[in-house]
Formats: C-alpha cells, structure tokens, sequence
C-alpha cells in the first residue's frame, strides 16, 4: 500500500446531527453580556412614561408644570407636542380590504382606550428623577364606558371601544373549503350528518412575559440615528420607523444587542420605540428608556384571547365529516403589527392532522379597552390545535370511543404524503402512526390506564388522566407569495452572506436575529459541513442592520427552515466561486475537482489539492486569479420558501386531580416530536422543555385578568403565574425525523411545537380525570377553583374574582392597577 | 422601579431604634428584612419619610431557651429560624411553616418578627404564632409590654403595635412529647403565598385528642383560630372520622376574601378539607 | 447621600448612595456590574441574585446602604481570575440556558443551594430555585446542570475552578441524531 491510500479515505465527521453545546454561552454564564439596558452612553438621559390609569377616557387636560420644574428634568411632552411627527404605529397585515384600524398614537392625544397607554413622557437626567416626576403630572380625563367582554362587544347597541368607529368589529375573515375548492360544502356536511358536536371554549387572554424587560437606546448622530433595542425584529423595526417617524430609512440603524427572550412578544414597533426616537431627534441628546416588569405586563402587547364556537360533524363509526369554526379574536384596543394575522394564521390549523371533507372558519377582530394582542409563541396555531385537539376528544366521548381510535381514524396516513388539507395547505412529510406508538411507550401508556382504572373502582380522592394531542402546525414563515395571498406587508424570504477572510476564519451573516435560539451554534454547524472548515473559525453575525443590511428577523420557527437555508445557499455559492479558484490555482479543469472536508483535490493526482482556507487567503491577494473573475468568493444567498415545513407530533400528559381540593398536577409527561433533520438535538430538545412550559402554563397557570373597569390586575409577578421549577414536570422527550423537502436542510422548525401542542393535552388529561364524575370542560388555566367548581357544581369552572392576591397589597398600586370604583375590587390599600 | 427618596436610620440597640422612630417625622416605617417593604416601597405604594433599618440591631436577633419558652428575637431571619435545633425541637412548626415561605433568598432576608408585624393574612406565620399562643413582647417609650398571640393582630396589615413601637422578641411555648403539630399550605405556584393554609396543634392522650388548637391562615383580615373545630375535638376520640366531622365546622366564624385565586366560598370549603389533614397529621394518624 | 463601604468581588469600594438606591442599581450603574440585571419589581423572579455575606439574596429586595460593611458575589466574580465555577460549566455543559437572562441569577441561587445541600434530588433542585423564573428553557436542563455540578463539587472540591473558555464540543448525554 502506497502513503496516500493510507490516508483516512472516510467522510469527514458531520456537524449536522451533533449535540454541539453552544458558542453562545461564554458571555451569558460569565455575566459578560450586552443587554440594552447595561449600555451607558455620554450625555445620556432617561425617559418615563405617564400612563393612563383609565381604561377609556377623554383627555380634558394635562399639567405637565410641576413635572417640568422637578429636580432634574429636562423636558415633558405630551401627545399634543408630538402629534404631528409621531405618525401611528404600524399595522402590516390588513387581512381583509375593508379591515378597520382605528390609528394608534404612541403618546395618546385626545383619548386614552386601554389601562397603561402613554399620555406623556418625562425626559431626566436620571432614572429616578425621571421616574419621581413621573407622579407629578396631573392629567385629567373624562371617563367613557370600557369595552371589556368580546361577547358584549359584538351585540347590538355595544359601548363603542373607539367613539369614532362604527362598531367594534375590526374584520371579518372567512375561509369556507367548499368556496376555495379545497372541500366539500360545509353546511350541507353539517346537515347531512348523524352526529354534531358543538362546544365553545376560551383561549385566555396571556401575557409573553420575556425575563428581560424592554429596553430601548437611541443615539442621534447628526442626521444619523442609532437604536439599540431589545427586539426581535430590528430589521422590520428599521424599515416601520422610518415609514412612521420620517427620519429616512439609510439614516437609521437597529441594533439587537444581547436580548433576553421575545417569544413573540418583542415582534413589535413599540410606543416605547417611537417615543425615543423622537425625543432623541427632538433633543439632539442620546436617551434610554427601560420599563419596570409591572410597566412591561400592563402594556407590552398580549397574547391569544379568543372566544371559538366550534362544531364537529361526523357519523356513528367515527369518521369526521366537517368543521365549523367561529373565532371571536380580541384585538385589544389598537392593531399593533400582526395583530389581525395572528387569528388569521389559525384558519389554515383548525383541521389539524384530520382528514375533514369540509371545512368553514369565521373569525371576527374585536376590539376592547385592553392592551393591544398580538404574537405570542405558536400565534393563531395554538389557539387552532387547541379547539381541535379538545373537539377531538368532546367527539369521542359523544360516540363512546377511545380518543386516539378516533384520531386514528381521521389523520392523515404516512402513505398519503404529501397531503393536501380541507384548509389548502400541503402537509409535507410525517407519519402519525409512529410518533404516537413511541409517545405512547414513553410514558407508559398502558400501565397509567391500568392506574386509572384501579383509582376509579377504589373512589379514591385523587383521580388520573390521560390526555392526548397530536398536532402538526405550519412552520417556516413564510412563502411571500402566501403571504402576498393573505395581504401581509411584507416577504417571508430571509437572507445570508458569507465572508471567507484572509485567514481562513469565516463570517456567516444572517438576516435572522436570534433573541436565545442558538443561531451562533446551529448555523456554525450548517456552514462547517458545506465549507468543511472547523466550527471554531466560524463567527455568526446578525441583528445589526449594518452589519446584516437584510433580514427578516425570528419569529414563526422560521429562523432555520428559512434563514438556515439562505446561509447553506449562499454557503454553496462559495463553494462554486472558491472551485473556480481552485481549478485555477491547481492547473485543472473544475470538472476534475472533488470538494471534501473542506479540500478541493484533483481526481487521480494524489498530493494536487488546495483547502478552500488557501482559497481564501489566494483572493485575499489576488494575486494569481481565473480570467474575469472578481477576487471575492463572498456570496450571498436570499431563501424564499415554496411552502411551509409541517412539525407533527404525539404529547401525552398524565394528570392527577385531588377531587377534594380541585388541585391538578402533572404525574408525567412525553411527547415525540417529528421537527423533520435535527441539527442540533441539544437545542432542539431544549426547545421543546421550553415550549411546553409555556403551553403548560397556559393550561394550568396564566391569565391576564382585568377587572370591570379594565384594569389588568395580574399586573406583577405576584399575580401573572410564570411557573418555577418546582411547578413544572420532568419531560420525556423523544423524536422521529420525515425530512422537510421544501429546503436544504430538511428541517420543519421546533421553536413553537412544544407550546402549540401541550396545552390541550394537559386539559385533556384534567377532563379524564373527571369526566366520570359529569365534567365535560373546564376553562384555562386549570385552577384549583374552577376545577372544584367544576366537579361540584357543574359548568366549566366559570370566571374568576378580578382582585389581584390580598398578599401586602403589592399587586396592586395606582400605576399597575389604576384607578378604582367599587366594581374594581383593589387587593391592596385596605 | 425606585422607591421614592426617604431619610434613613440605622440604630445598633433597641433603645437607639426606638429613638430613630420617635425623632423620624409622621411617616416612619421599620425595616427588618425588607422583602415585602422594598417591593412595596418599589411600586410606590407606600413613600415613607423616614425608614429605620433594624439590620444593624444585634439584640433582636437569634433564638433562646428561657425555660418553658422558647424565646426568638424579631429580626432572626427565616433561614435562621427553620433551622434552628432549638425551634426544631419544641416548635417545629414555626419550621414547618417557614420552609414554605417564598424562596430561600428571601428566607435569607425576611425575618420572623418582619412577618408577622406585616400582619400579611396570607402570610404563614401569624396564623402559627396564633395557634402556638406566642407571646409578642414589645419595646415603646413607656417600656416593655407583652400582647398575647389572640391579641396582636387587630386587623388588615394592622397589629396592637402603637405608633414609636418595636416588635422585639417572640415567646413562644415550648411544646414537646405529647403534641403533634403540622402546617397544611395550599397555593398555585411554590412561591406563592398561602390561599388558605391551616397550621394545627394537638396534645393526644390514650387514644383521644386532649387539646387542639387550629390556626388559619388568609380566611380573614387577620389570622384566626378554628373555635369550633377545636370545641369539637377537645376530649374526642382520635380516629379519622371524629376529626373529618370536627373540621366541617372550620369555616365557622371566618370571612374570607374573593380574589383571583379563590372565591369566599371556595375557600370556606377549603379550610374545611385542610383543616382535616393537618389534625390528622399532628394528631398522628 | 449615604456612605457606604463594600466588597464586590474581591473589590472594596467606598461610594455615596441615595438610601433609596437598590443594591442592583449600586451594582449596575456605579459599579457597572452589569452581569447583574433587574427581571421584576416585586421579588419573584430573582434574576438579580447575588450572594451577600455568603447568602443568596435578591439584589433589588436589598437596599445598597444595607451592603454597608459586606461582601457581595456576583456572576462576575463567582469564580477567580477569570475562570469558570463548576456551575457555570454545568449550565453550559447541560444547555441550562437559552436567551441568559435568568442565568447570572440561576446560577448564583443554585451555588447557595449547594452549599446547604451538596447532593440535592431532582425535587429538592426544584424547590431550591423556586425563586428564580426562567422563561426559556423548562427548567429541565437546569436541574440536569445543578445536579452535574454538584457532582463535580463533591468530588474537586468548591474551590475548583475550570478555564475561562467554554468546550463547544458535543454533548455526550444527548444522542446525535441521523
């Protein structure tokens, strides 16, 4: 054997696949970190905002002169002094032609429509000072009546939200199967059948609750500004502040430092942005504005809150017929970003994995005297997987089925790939049948029923379910021709450069934002198997719009599936411009040439090889280069979607329920996801514990609660129930991979599965508990209360008490809860 | 947020305390561990004038025996307290209780006598100091006075302190052999405070229950002590059906309040159903 | 104004204070500890923890006159010359973070867990970090991170500090796929 045939001949190791622990972490566990907040700048000064403790009023009048004169302040303004620069925060998805948008100032002018929006602003020389005269400004207002309760809102002779509009009513969208061709005629499936199902279910109002509160810096430069904001989105941010604001898009740079969470909710334009920028314009000085975590619960846009009427037809075998589905979705008082999309987002999910032949979705934007709603983790698909998944076991109940027999019946069999839904979407890959049989070994399946059955014969005070969802969702956003379809104000495309250095090191600049995904590892591990370099000499840059000029930012599990494929795209054009150097600088024919492991070597000349490192070092120089051809191998790569990716997958919750207290807790947990290639599983098992803690919470935990003067009184931690550690189960995790086909990676998207999937398998496993002893629904969250009110006095639980925790009072404070009548029921300050 | 701007003592002796609150204008508030009164202050709903910082006051804290009391200075934290031998040993209860307070970097902070001149009905600690029939031993210009357990709080966040009064020192009985204590706390999520929670006391004799008495947390503006229930197990037969029918009358008496977490009723049934399991536990059974 | 003398990692400090001035916002803005960062307004969240004369406290439920005289840990100076504490290779090494915010305060909790309870089960983890939120992760690979570094405490000893650079390498207790 000659020396070279010694050479390791194998493929090199791959990345793809690798549990690579994350490059990420250095700065985040040393403290070294670069969150908005810590950023000090010369001259700065700090902003507070005056916020309305009224959830609906006119301004008659504002005293701003014992604010102006306090120790430190350098200015006041109101809405009246910024009216005519502060233009209306933006609302990119008008998903009907004729959806109303009552226009939404970032300081109120004449009228303030929900508890916490702004009415002025001091601008002081510290935080403090800012904050004390904060309490100095004495605005006055004449109340109007609030509009709280969708239901009431939607009925003839309303209270109006908004005096100028006509009703309440911001849209009404319809997607009907039978009219788009994609199923059969709704009422007649309906009329036809042998057995109809109807329920009507809440989705609570929650609150996205990142840890780190929002934050925004504002640097004026002359006629050049730069933000630093704890967003998700500052390429989105950048091109809608310059639309709202005026100051022109080439003269602003957004800047996403460190942020810590956005789950949805920093997808936004904030009043708060706004505001900065126009103070920082106005007073030619740097400024920052940090909200407090009661600031943040009261007035960062909301989640979910939709009321769903939803009926299931179908026939005495099990075999579904149709799908009615009308959606109340409350809008909040203003239409912030995505507001009217996020509903909208569900009328492709209703369906879930089910075969329906037909297939009607109705939902109407409501607006109420409560902060804005907008995306929140998984937005418009849990809300859609919840009323199916929930339909689902109503349905097999009514026909004395097993839950899963019944899903079994009606999904999608892994034959039928690639499916095409009532709803018109095609599903891509997948295979129910398996996921579930190992969810079902996972947990134990059969051994739990076994339990079950002996605490039922024993009546013992303490009851176990099980409860099942097997869900897919769309993933991926978005194809922009699909979002072109839907009216959105934007592409779904995302975009990658790649920048090969002189010393071989590589830049991957990603138009993707990350706000604690993992970008930096998983797109390092994308790029090493394409370029064959070593995942050390890769940096991943993003969230600066000057360092990453294009992008659409994280949010929708999109940040892989689309921003992924970009990088790998403009990963492969480096390859082919760098193959062209190669052929050049080895005296072959680009035909000849095998590219592995990073190296480009000439077929049968053993020892004529070149790594793409060299390559980047020879263009460096440009010494020796092909005929005509630029000394760059840089690329760039823009990844538009031709469809979504569909995650699927099984979760199993066993739940235990203390019939005396109404207490529920999680016994055990698994789920088996199918998120198509994964390329990091420890990121991607992550993500998941992560999403189903927050699915988990909505079932059992949070709710934004308002009183009957519309204050928020989950307005702190005290009340707004993020769960600890010690409330959460162990999860059992597994997964099954069907490759996405509709990009390079193969990969669905993880970010939202966890969340979009647990939360009606939670409350379908609290309803097995019981449901032998006459409950058939209980509302979220899941508390002892209204599990107790359930089992003993029937009803799904019913509402809550409004009054925050009679815990010191606390909870409740002029500024978190405004103002009181004796219909707000105050905790505190008895 | 920042508490709004406030003069600032910190004495180092009982006396100089008490001096620092009496010269501290019309608004003095007495800071001991500071974990609800720094929120508190945080969200502006209470600005004081002048905050007196006992942190410094050495003699106000730790635990000692005194004979046939066990006797714990107000501003020995919770950490302190749970796990000291000497609480453990004859009120282990007062540990009990504590363990379930908040988190342990607030356990680290909050102190024992903090707790209960908060007067919290949702806290844990005054419904136990009611059913282990403390003492509150308090310092005021005039000297030291003691206000029994049934005596000291007088209603919402208000105790028998008068104004320029200290909290000093808790005298708690030293219960031990015979007795069986336990705290039974219900809540939504583990740091929470108590939506109801029951702490009972139980003296067993051959068989039957000699003495109960039953303290219950947040069914009231103040902490209460179950009559009825108690009434009802005195002299009776230990076995859990005795006990089951005794805590029936639990809610008698109570008025507690309506919030997020619980409706009145609800929580009258509650009290009911914990009652039940705490005699059950301290009676041993 | 107050004067006030504190030890901040390894560091004294003589400083005037506003009484009202938070420990976190001495911390933050005179020190410019920034590792240290504000999470809530009402004492739940603890991503402020910082160890005050060797106890976990939460730094904006602590008035900075109230340091007077201590010594406060932070993520900052948790492990020495620069070096990595056991549990913040734990939390690296068990992906116990996601975004991070939560960590500096995760991480400073957990150490003073372990000091009470050297070998804690998954519950006593749990209910040890109750008072600390995370948002992010499920908590699930932070119990896993605590319960590895309290191993590798056990047997090093609590002095024992690793090298300031994270091992990016793969994580042996997560399968590779495909």
């Amino acid at each position: 054997m000659t020396a070279i045939e010694d050479r390791p001949t194998e493929a090199p190791e791959r990345e793809v696949g690798k549990a690579r622990r994350r490059k990420e972490d250095a700065r985040l566990i040393t403290g070294r970190t670069t969150w908005t907040d810590n950023m000090v700048l010369p001259g700065m000064l700090h902003l507070a905002v005056v916020r309305s403790p009224v959830a609906h009023g006119k301004i008659t009048g504002i005293d701003v002169s014992a604010a102006q004169e306090a120790p430190g302040v350098i200015a006041v303004l109101t809405g009246r002094d910024v009216a005519e620069e502060q233009g209306s925060i933006p609302c990119a998805w008008p998903v009907t032609p004729d959806m109303v948008n009552p226009g939404h100032p970032s300081i109120a002018v004449d009228e303030v429509n929900h508890v916490g929006e702004a009415v002025a602003v001091i601008v002081a020389r510290s935080k403090a000072a800012a904050q004390d005269a904060v309490e100095l400004v004495d605005v006055d207002y004449d109340l109007l009546p609030a509009v709280l309760d969708m239901e009431e809102a939607v009925a003839d002779g309303a209270q109006l939200t908004h005096d100028h509009l006509e009703s309440n009513r911001s849209f009404h969208f319809v997607f009907d199967g039978g009219e788009a061709g994609t199923g059969a005629d709704t009422d007649q499936a309906f009329a036809d059948a042998e057995v109809v199902v109807s329920r009507r279910f809440v989705q609570q109002r929650l609150i996205p609750a990142f840890m780190e509160p929002r934050s925004v810096v504002v640097q004026p430069q002359g006629d050049n500004y730069t933000m630093w904001s704890s967003t998700q989105v500052p390429h989105i941010l950048r091109i809608m502040l310059a639309m709202v604001t005026g100051v022109p898009e080439h003269k602003l740079r957004v800047v996403a430092p460190d942020v810590g969470g956005g789950f949805g909710g920093k997808l936004q334009v904030t009043p708060e942005e706004v505001i900065s920028l126009l103070v920082a314009r106005r007073l030619g000085k740097p400024v920052k504005w940090t909200e407090t975590r009661s600031e943040s619960l009261m007035t960062a846009h909301h989640g979910r809150d939709q009321i769903q009427y939803i009926d299931v037809a179908a026939d005495r075998e099990g075999n579904v017929k149709g799908l009615r589905c009308r959606i109340l979705a409350d809008m909040g008082a203003y239409l912030r970003l995505v507001s009217p999309g996020v509903p909208v987002l569900g009328a492709f999910m209703f369906n879930g994995i089910y075969k329906f032949p037909a297939y009607r979705f109705e939902c109407d934007g409501i607006f109420t005297n409560k902060t804005p709603t907008d995306a929140y983790r998984g937005a418009g698909r849990p809300e859609a997987t919840f009323a199916v998944e929930r339909i689902m076991d109503e349905l097999a109940v009514e026909l004395d089925m097993d839950p899963l027999e019944l899903r079994r019946k009606n999904w999608i069999r892994a034959e039928e790939f690639p499916f095409t839904s009532v709803a018109g979407m095609t599903y891509d890959s997948g295979d129910y049948e398996t996921a579930t049989q190992k969810a079902l070994e996972l947990i134990g399946y059969d051994e739990l029923r076994a339990e079950q059955r002996r605490r039922r014969e024993s009546d013992d005070p303490v009851q176990l379910g099980i409860g099942v969802s097997t869900f897919t969702e769309m993933c991926g956003l978005a194809p922009s021709r699909v979002l072109g379809s839907l009216s959105y104000g934007a592409g779904g495309w995302e975009h990658a450069s790649i920048r090969m250095l002189p010393t071989g090191k590589v830049e991957v600049v990603s138009g993707a934002t990350p706000h604690g995904q993992g970008h930096e590892t998983a797109w390092s591990q994308l790029v090493a198997d394409r370029l064959g370099v070593p995942f050390e000499d890769i940096e991943v840059l993003h969230g600066d719009t000057s360092v990453s000029p294009r992008g659409l930012d994280t949010y929708g599990s999109r940040s892989l599936v689309v921003g992924g494929a970009a990088v790998v795209n403009a990963a492969e054009k480096v390859v082919a411009k760098a193959r062209r150097v190669a052929a050049h600088v080895l005296e072959a024919s680009e035909d000849d040439l095998d590219f592995s492991g990073g190296k480009f070597s000439v077929r049968g000349t053993p020892g004529a090889e070149v790594s793409i490192q060299e390559i980047a070092l020879a263009t460096f120089a440009a010494h020796n280069f092909p005929e005509g051809m630029e000394p760059s191998i840089d690329a760039d790569a823009t990844f538009d979607p031709e469809n979504f990716s569909f995650p699927h997958g099984t979760h199993i919750c066993a739940m235990e329920v203390d019939t005396e207290t109404g207490m529920a807790k999680i016994r055990k947990y698994a789920c088996v996801d199918d998120v198509g290639t994964i390329v990091n599983p420890l990121i991607v098992e992550g993500q998941i514990h992560g999403g189903l803690a927050q699915g988990i919470a909505q079932a059992m935990f949070e709710e934004a609660v308002y009183d009957a003067d519309g204050n928020l009184t989950t307005g702190s931690f005290v009340d707004y129930l993020v769960p600890s550690a010690a409330d959460l189960p162990h999860f059992d995790t597994g997964n099954t991979v069907h490759e996405a086909p509709g990009n390079p990676i193969g990969a669905k998207g993880v970010g939202e599965a966890g969340t979009i999937a647990s939360t009606p398998a939670v409350v379908n496993a609290a309803l097995d508990a019981v449901r032998h002893l006459g409950v058939s629904d209980i509302r979220m969250p899941l508390t002892p209360e209204r599990v107790w009110r359930a089992l003993h006095q029937g009803g799904d639980g019913g509402d809550r008490a409004t009054a925050g925790t009679n815990a010191w009072g606390g909870a409740q404070t002029e500024t978190t809860a405004g103002v009181s009548t004796p219909q707000s029921a105050l905790g505190g300050d008895r | 947020m920042i508490p709004a701007a406030f003069e600032y003592a910190r004495p180092t002796s009982v006396d100089e305390a008490l001096q620092a609150i009496a010269e501290g204008g019309d608004d003095v508030k007495v800071l001991a561990g500071g974990q609800s009164l720094i929120p508190v202050m945080r969200l502006r709903l209470a600005a004081p004038e002048t905050v007196v910082d006992l942190s410094r006051v050495a003699e106000l804290r730790g635990v000692r025996d005194d004979g046939d009391a066990l006797v714990i200075g107000a501003m020995t934290t919770h950490h302190d307290v749970m796990t000291d031998p000497l609480v453990q040993q004859y009120a282990p209860l007062i540990a009990e209780a504590t363990e379930t307070v908040a988190d342990r970097q607030v356990r680290a902070r909050g102190t024992f006598g903090g707790a209960l001149v908060h007067a919290d009905p949702a806290g844990d600690l005054p419904a136990v100091a009611l059913a282990l029939d403390a003492e509150f031993v308090i310092a005021g210009p005039e000297g030291r006075r003691t206000v029994p357990a049934a005596e000291f709080f007088v209603d919402y966040l208000t105790t028998a302190l008068e104004e320029g009064e200290l909290l000093v020192e808790i005298r708690v009985p030293k219960l031990a052999g015979e007795w069986g204590m336990r705290y039974e706390k219900f809540n939504r999520v583990a740091q929470a405070w108590s939506i109801v929670a029951v702490a009972a006391v139980v003296r067993r004799e051959n068989g039957h229950i000699a003495e109960a008495r039953i303290g219950l947390t947040n069914m009231g503006t103040t902490p209460l002590r179950a009559s009825a229930v108690e009434a009802a197990l005195a002299g009776a037969e230990a076995s859990p059906e005795t006990i089951a029918a005794a805590a029936r009358s639990a809610a008698e008496g109570t008025s507690p309040t309506s919030d997020l977490n619980a409706q009145a009723d609800y929580r009258e049934h509650l009290v009911q159903v914990l009652t039940r399991r705490a005699v059950t536990a301290a009676a041993g059974l | 104004m107050t004067q006030i003398n504190v030890r901040v990692d390894g560091v004294t400090y003589t400083d005037d204070v506003e009484p009202r001035t938070l420990l976190v916002h001495y911390l933050r803005e005179q020190l410019g500890k920034v590792g240290t960062v504000i999470g809530c307004d009402t004492s739940n969240c603890g991503a402020c923890t910082v160890h005050l004369d060797g106890a976990a406290v939460k730094s904006c439920t602590v008035l900075a006159v109230q340091a007077d005289g201590g010594e406060v840990t932070t993520i900052e100076g948790l492990a020495p010359n620069g070096g990595l504490h056991p549990m913040q290779k734990a939390f690296h090494e068990m992906h116990g973070l996601q975004c991070g915010y939560c960590t500096p305060g995760m991480i400073m909790a957990s150490v003073d867990l372990l000091k009470e309870n050297p070998d804690p089960s998954d519950s006593e983890v749990r209910e040890g970090i109750e008072g600390n939120l995370c948002r992010c992760t499920g908590y699930q690979n932070i119990v896993r991170a605590v319960q590895q570094a309290a191993g590798e405490m056990r047997t090093a000893g609590n002095g024992h500090t690793s090298p300031a650079e994270v091992d990016t390498a793969a994580a042996p207790h997560v399968a590779a796929q495909q």
